[in-house]
């Protein structure tokens, strides 16, 4: 048999000593400037700070994502029906149509405790599939949330969804500031709170990386049976696993609500989303913060920045008089998006910006 | 009478499903990779088999020239979902067969958005109306339970295709290969059983079923549209696992229980909860019985 792979050692997750400090210290001034943007810009006091904002959400989702994908290795096809189910705990506890209307903070306190519960549920049984029954329950699962919500109209509304869903700090007012007015009118309250989140949950995942869960997760990843001989309950570490993003999705799902003041229609979770959050992990890098960050960023600067430049630039030069969707840029989005997939695999399984604990075992020949 | 009613009407419909399901469980048995494409591989074979009806100019009704028609349908469009599922193998997993499994099931991911891509450049962003080539006269002289020409298309390829595959695999050289390879492609290789070729027509195999599958899916169904891939691949994988992956017996009963119940609960529960039952069985089935109805237990090697 060969030299064990180079894999086999254990790879601290960050360079210890300058390389470590350097790279938080980058984090650390991405998000000064994240945070004084708005003071700058006075553009994300209008549509463009609700784009920003969904964007951080779809990071902390994709993040959620990663736990499962990226650390665990297990593969998880139905991310978004946890960020569907957290939109809707949230609505269902805070709209004027149903008698609870606990508030913003206490809402999402329980929805994200239904959702880990509810990733708890699903994980407990299917922990002994094998990796791509795990993905096919995964999706099942999130074909029969969609189709759920979409067919219990009394509770979910239907394909209306539940609206309004009321802004954050309704009715609460600090120092003479009416809190859900502020929320309601100014984008910029949105976009705090969702960095906010997103800086809570890069700080958790960091912490996670080098915690004990987390390099049991890890161990769990690349050889299940050598982790159990260690002594780690594969079990335990994957039901955490299961729980933590779910609980994370669940979270992303109630600042989605709370942004758009309605859940939307139950297709806005079903299996494209999810694999749209999946791309974004695979493409910036499995197991990576950064890469996941950067993964979504290209996946959303792709859909709302690039194809519609790319469409009025076509449409400019007149290239499509007759308007043909094989001729116009967004035509091509499925394509695009599944040739990055085929050759991410191939040339650069391990994604942009590499974890590189995952880019010693991808690269790894063998069975 | 009602539920013969249903039952016939799912039998019939549980016999495409296990066509698809075929492609499913042969790829999965041999190279162990859940063929995400292979729906949308069927909704291009239906593409193709709608340009076809157009350009052959082939003519409804039923008669002879239409029984024709339609059996030079289901070879062209066999013939080139089978190449392109070749294709798709040389060029996208072959180069992976080695690669941590996360790695062509991606790929089969991405493969099924370049295919969703094509078949919307094909067919136009909305559903079309498939060409009704077989009518759907009774042959049954009973009011209540109806058996149509439409059912009997069905029955006539369907039937056929499954026999030949089963003699295939268990009678010829080529079937030996394929089982030896499934059982393990090392040893198979040692024995001088050239793998690549067997997996190579093993896509050809399954693809071929699906291109068949997609002909008569558009004349039974008679509407198609480029996101009819991702559903009825998923009820066929469904099938596929119930049966037990890998099993080609299994994938049929897989295909006609949930054709059964696809038609049952529409009937008794309602076709807005179709989708979650049928996916409620796949989690139940997974949970309990992860080698599905015939299937056998496999333990995970070290």
């Amino acid at each position: 048999m060969a030299a064990p792979p180079p894999s086999a050692a254990p790879l601290p997750p960050r360079p210890a000593g300058v390389g470590g400090w350097l790279a938080s210290r980058w984090e650390l001034v991405a998000l000064v400037l994240l945070a004084a943007a708005p003071l700058c810009i006075p553009a994300l006091g209008g549509a463009l700070g609700g784009q920003v904002t969904t964007l951080f959400i779809y990071c902390i989702l994709a993040l959620a994502l990663n736990v499962m994908v990226g650390y665990t290795g297990l593969v998880h096809l139905g991310i978004a029906s946890f960020f569907g189910i957290g939109a809707y705990c949230l609505a269902i506890l805070t709209v004027p149509m149903y008698p609870f209307r606990i508030g913003f903070l206490p809402a999402a306190v329980v929805a994200v405790l239904v959702t880990a519960g509810t990733g708890l549920a699903l994980g407990a049984p299917t922990l002994r599939l094998r990796g791509d029954y795990l993905a096919i329950v995964t999706l099942g699962f999130g074909e029969v949330a969609k189709v759920t919500l979409r067919n219990l109209e009394q509770i979910t509304g239907g394909m209306k969804g539940l609206n309004p869903v009321p802004p954050p700090g309704a009715g609460v007012t600090v120092a003479g500031l009416d809190l859900g007015k502020a929320f309601a009118i100014d984008p910029r309250w949105f976009y705090y709170l969702s960095l906010l989140s997103l800086a809570g949950v890069v700080l958790a995942m960091r912490r996670l990386e080098t915690s004990r869960l987390g390099r049991a997760l890890v161990a769990v990843r690349e050889d299940e049976l050598a982790a159990q001989a260690m002594g780690i309950s594969a079990t335990r570490v994957k039901l955490s696993a299961f729980a933590m993003s779910s609980a994370v999705a669940g979270l992303a799902g109630c600042l989605y609500a709370a942004s758009l003041s309605t859940t939307a229609d139950p297709n806005a979770y079903d299996f494209n989303r999810s694999i749209m959050v999946l791309c974004a992990v695979i493409l910036g890098g499995l197991g990576s913060i950064p890469g996941t960050i950067l993964g979504v960023a290209i996946l959303v600067g792709f859909d709302t920045v690039l194809a519609p430049w790319a469409d009025s630039w076509i449409q400019q030069m007149n290239i499509n008089p007759s308007g043909s969707s094989a001729l116009s840029f967004s035509g091509w989005r499925l394509a695009i998006f599944g040739l990055a997939l085929v050759f991410v695999m191939r040339y650069r399984p391990e994604g942009l910006i590499p974890s590189r604990r995952l880019a010693a075992e991808l690269h790894e020949e063998g069975p | 009478m009602f539920f013969l009613q249903q039952c016939l009407i799912g039998l019939t419909n549980g016999a495409l499903v296990a066509l698809v399901a075929l492609g499913y469980t042969m790829v999965y048995g041999i190279i162990g990779l859940i063929n995400f494409a292979h729906g949308d591989l069927i909704m291009l074979g239906a593409c193709l088999a709608l340009t076809l009806v157009g350009a052959l100019g082939i003519a409804a009704g039923g008669g002879a020239a239409t029984w024709a028609g339609v059996a030079a349908l289901v070879l062209l469009c066999g013939l080139f979902c089978g190449g392109l599922n070749v294709a798709v193998d040389r060029i996208v997993y072959k180069p992976l067969r080695n690669a941590p499994k996360l790695a062509p099931l991606v790929s089969a991911i991405g493969v099924s958005f370049i295919f969703m891509n094509a078949g919307l450049f094909w067919l136009g962003p909305a559903d079309r109306s498939f060409p009704d080539l077989v009518p759907s006269t009774n042959l049954l002289a009973h009011d209540g339970l109806q058996f149509t020409l439409k059912d009997l298309l069905v029955v006539l390829v369907v039937v056929p295709l499954m026999v030949g595959l089963s003699l295939l695999v268990r009678t010829t050289r080529l079937g030996k290969a394929m089982r030896a390879v499934s059982q393990d492609p090392v040893a198979a290789a040692l024995v001088g059983v050239d793998v690549d070729r067997v997996i190579a027509a093993t896509f050809f195999i399954g693809g071929f079923l699906g291109g068949a599958a997609s002909v008569i899916y558009g004349l039974y169904i008679n509407t198609i549209g480029f996101q009819m891939g991702f559903q009825n691949g998923l009820y066929a994988f469904t099938a596929a696992v119930l049966g037990g992956i890998g099993s080609i017996p299994g994938a049929v009963l897989g295909g006609l229980v949930i054709g059964l119940v696809r038609a049952l609960s529409s009937a008794y529960v309602g076709e807005r909860w179709t989708g979650a039952i049928v996916f409620a069985i796949l989690i139940v089935i997974l949970v309990f019985r992860p080698e599905g109805l015939l299937g056998r237990r496999t333990r995970e090697k070290v």
